[in-house]
């Protein structure tokens, strides 16, 4: 029962996860998984980006590079080295780490808005140079031999749901590590940082080395995800595996659940897809769907800076052991 | 050799239109250290303007570029007080999704009127031939147009009061309020000015180039390229990183694919913002 309590936080943010992926297993619509995938690609993508962005602190407005560039090693060393995909998804994971080792080493020296600017150069530096890249394909992508998905339980369809549920048990993956994070030293020292990076350093965090695992950390399943995401997708292309708006949309997810919590991500990234499809599936908001959503941003941005579950837990403080 | 001088002088003309694009962009950070990311759609706000104003009015469209001006400044100020004023003591990122937001808004409202189909301003100055060079009238008036309005914001900034309230409140917003200066208002008028910039270079843009709602953000990120080549927060060191882009634009061509200009140009902005955060003119910290 102690121990119970100890991980409630976790638990309910696991549970909130499983019950997503419950629906469409129950209902067994091709429909509602495709729903649900993008719902739980974007928890997932949105929980990495809290481990930099909620406890560390430091805005990166680039972090689609980490997805992008995964997706691309991953799916040139399936559709061209012929690689399965387990293997192909852990090089991805890989590259991102790689890179956000090197990048962060360089960049993480940038505090502010200078970090911010430094990682949209390096997402437009990193497409621009994918665009030119002959052996990924250059400006028209890579794209999979459709027989390659009978691989993976015989045919198309069970290809997707085998993705769909990939996707499910890497998010679940997700959550923990960023549990892990925030409850350990580690992630004090990134609280730390984020509160007050000089203070940190004098009390004995090391700043440089905690600043780069972080980012590493929140590239990695990035890196993963990319690859399973273009796996299912069967094709790849320098714009949709770049898109700087992808990068913000992560963000905003983080921002409306609660920045720096372990649910807050789950419920921004979760919310933000079934509100977003509601808008383009009304006839009313369709097509001005980005206009409205411009708008909540701007309420969201002003009024509740803490977020959903920030704003929660500052209300009813005695939620805060479960809201974590 | 005359076509490199060609392509210099080409790369020349547009990088005056450049710098005035990022000089809007680096007056706001500057003055109240805030990554306007609404600078794109402004910047389609101003070719858009001056794509109705020739149009619908048969006006010329260097009228039309003075009345977006102003619609431009009232645009900024109006966005300062609804969206950026609460946000402005806040972290980065509050400041940054604020302006998102607005960007948003204005692309979300310009599809759905708009369209994202490409637009023209049907008007042509000739052409004038030098030598090998071949002149094209409008993009030679933008260029003056460029220097008169950088002309104009050193003026302003340096010799009369509203300026030099700016300037204060750009180096130190407390002390400049303890001198009496209405802070409030001089980040309004700053954040006006700066889409009032990118508004003019929109309107330049669109008298030589086709454009749509979404051609923007492009410009948006040549901007920024751009302040910090000349030092990000220095509206003059602005224009001449405008120029350097746009001869780098002129002349990695002729050695090089064109698709790689936005290669080099990414990597050296990563690397400016590494080894020299203050610009290449900007002072040694």
């Amino acid at each position: 029962m102690n121990g119970l309590r100890k991980y409630s936080g976790l638990i309910l943010a696991i549970v909130v996860v499983l019950a997503l992926v419950a629906w469409p297993t129950i209902n067994g619509k091709d429909i509602t998984r495709e729903v649900v995938f993008t719902m739980i690609l974007s928890v997932a993508l949105a929980s990495s980006l809290n481990i930099l962005l909620g406890y560390t602190g430091y805005v990166s407005f680039g972090h689609v590079v980490f997805f992008g560039l995964g997706g691309y090693v991953g799916f040139y060393l399936m559709a061209v080295q012929n690689w399965s995909l387990w293997p192909a998804m852990l090089a991805g994971g890989v590259a991102s780490g790689t890179l956000a080792f090197f990048l962060g080493k360089a960049i993480l020296r940038l505090r502010g808005g200078y970090f911010a600017l430094a990682t949209i150069g390096v997402n437009e530096a990193v497409r621009a140079f994918i665009n030119n890249y002959k052996p990924f394909g250059g400006p028209v992508g890579l794209s999979l031999n459709f027989s390659v998905y009978q691989n993976y339980g015989g045919g198309a369809r069970e290809a997707l749901w085998l993705s769909f549920y990939m996707l499910a048990a890497l998010t679940i993956l997700v959550i923990i590590v960023s549990y892990a994070v925030r409850t350990s030293k580690f992630g004090l020292g990134l609280l730390a940082i984020r509160e007050d990076e000089d203070a940190a350093e004098i009390m004995g965090v090391r700043a440089p080395n905690a600043k780069t695992w972080a980012y590493v950390l929140s590239a990695i399943f990035p890196g993963i995800l990319g690859v399973l995401f273009f796996f299912k997708n069967g094709n790849i292309e320098p714009a949709p595996a770049f898109r700087l708006q992808l990068s913000i949309e992560m963000i905003v997810m983080v921002m409306l659940g609660g920045q720096g919590t372990v649910l807050g991500p789950i419920l921004g990234g979760a919310g933000y897809q079934r509100f977003r499809g509601f808008l383009l599936t009304n006839p009313l908001f369709k097509n001005i769907q980005l206009a409205v959503a411009g708008f909540l941003l701007l309420i969201i941005v002003l009024f509740i800076p803490a977020g959903i579950i920030g704003w929660v837990r500052n209300r009813f403080p005695k939620l805060r052991r479960v809201l974590q | 050799m005359d076509f490199l001088s060609a392509s210099i002088v080409d790369g020349l003309l547009l990088g005056f239109v450049y710098g005035v694009a990022a000089m809007g962009l680096t007056l706001i950070w500057g003055v109240m250290n805030v990554i306007n990311l609404a600078h794109g759609p402004i910047i389609a706000l101003g070719m858009f303007g001056v794509y109705l104003i020739f149009t619908a009015l048969g006006l010329n469209p260097y009228i039309g570029i003075v009345l977006v001006a102003l619609l431009g400044l009232l645009l900024g100020v109006l966005i300062y007080y609804v969206a950026v004023h609460r946000v402005i003591n806040a972290p980065h990122l509050s400041t940054l999704l604020a302006t998102y937001s607005v960007n948003m808004m204005i692309i979300g409202v310009g599809t759905a009127v708009f369209s994202t189909s490409p637009r023209n301003v049907d008007f042509s100055l000739g052409s004038v031939e030098l030598g090998p060079i071949t002149l094209l009238g409008s993009r030679a008036v933008a260029a003056v147009a460029a220097v008169l309005v950088t002309g104009a914001l050193y003026i302003f900034l340096y010799r009369t009061r509203p300026g030099r309230y700016i300037r204060a409140v750009a180096n130190n917003r407390d002390a400049a309020e303890l001198m009496g200066v209405p802070s409030t208002r001089i980040l309004a008028l700053s954040f006006g000015l700066g889409t009032m910039l990118a508004a003019i270079a929109g309107g330049l843009i669109a008298t030589f180039f086709p454009f749509t709602i979404l051609a923007g953000g492009v410009y948006e990120l040549k901007s920024f390229v751009i302040s910090v080549l000349g030092g990000l927060g220095n509206p003059i060191g602005a224009l001449f990183g405008g120029l350097i882009l746009g001869v780098l634009e002129g002349i990695i061509p002729t050695f090089m694919p064109t698709t790689w200009v936005p290669v080099l140009e990414f990597v050296l902005f990563v690397l400016i913002l590494l080894v020299r955060p203050s610009g290449i003119f900007g002072a040694k910290k």
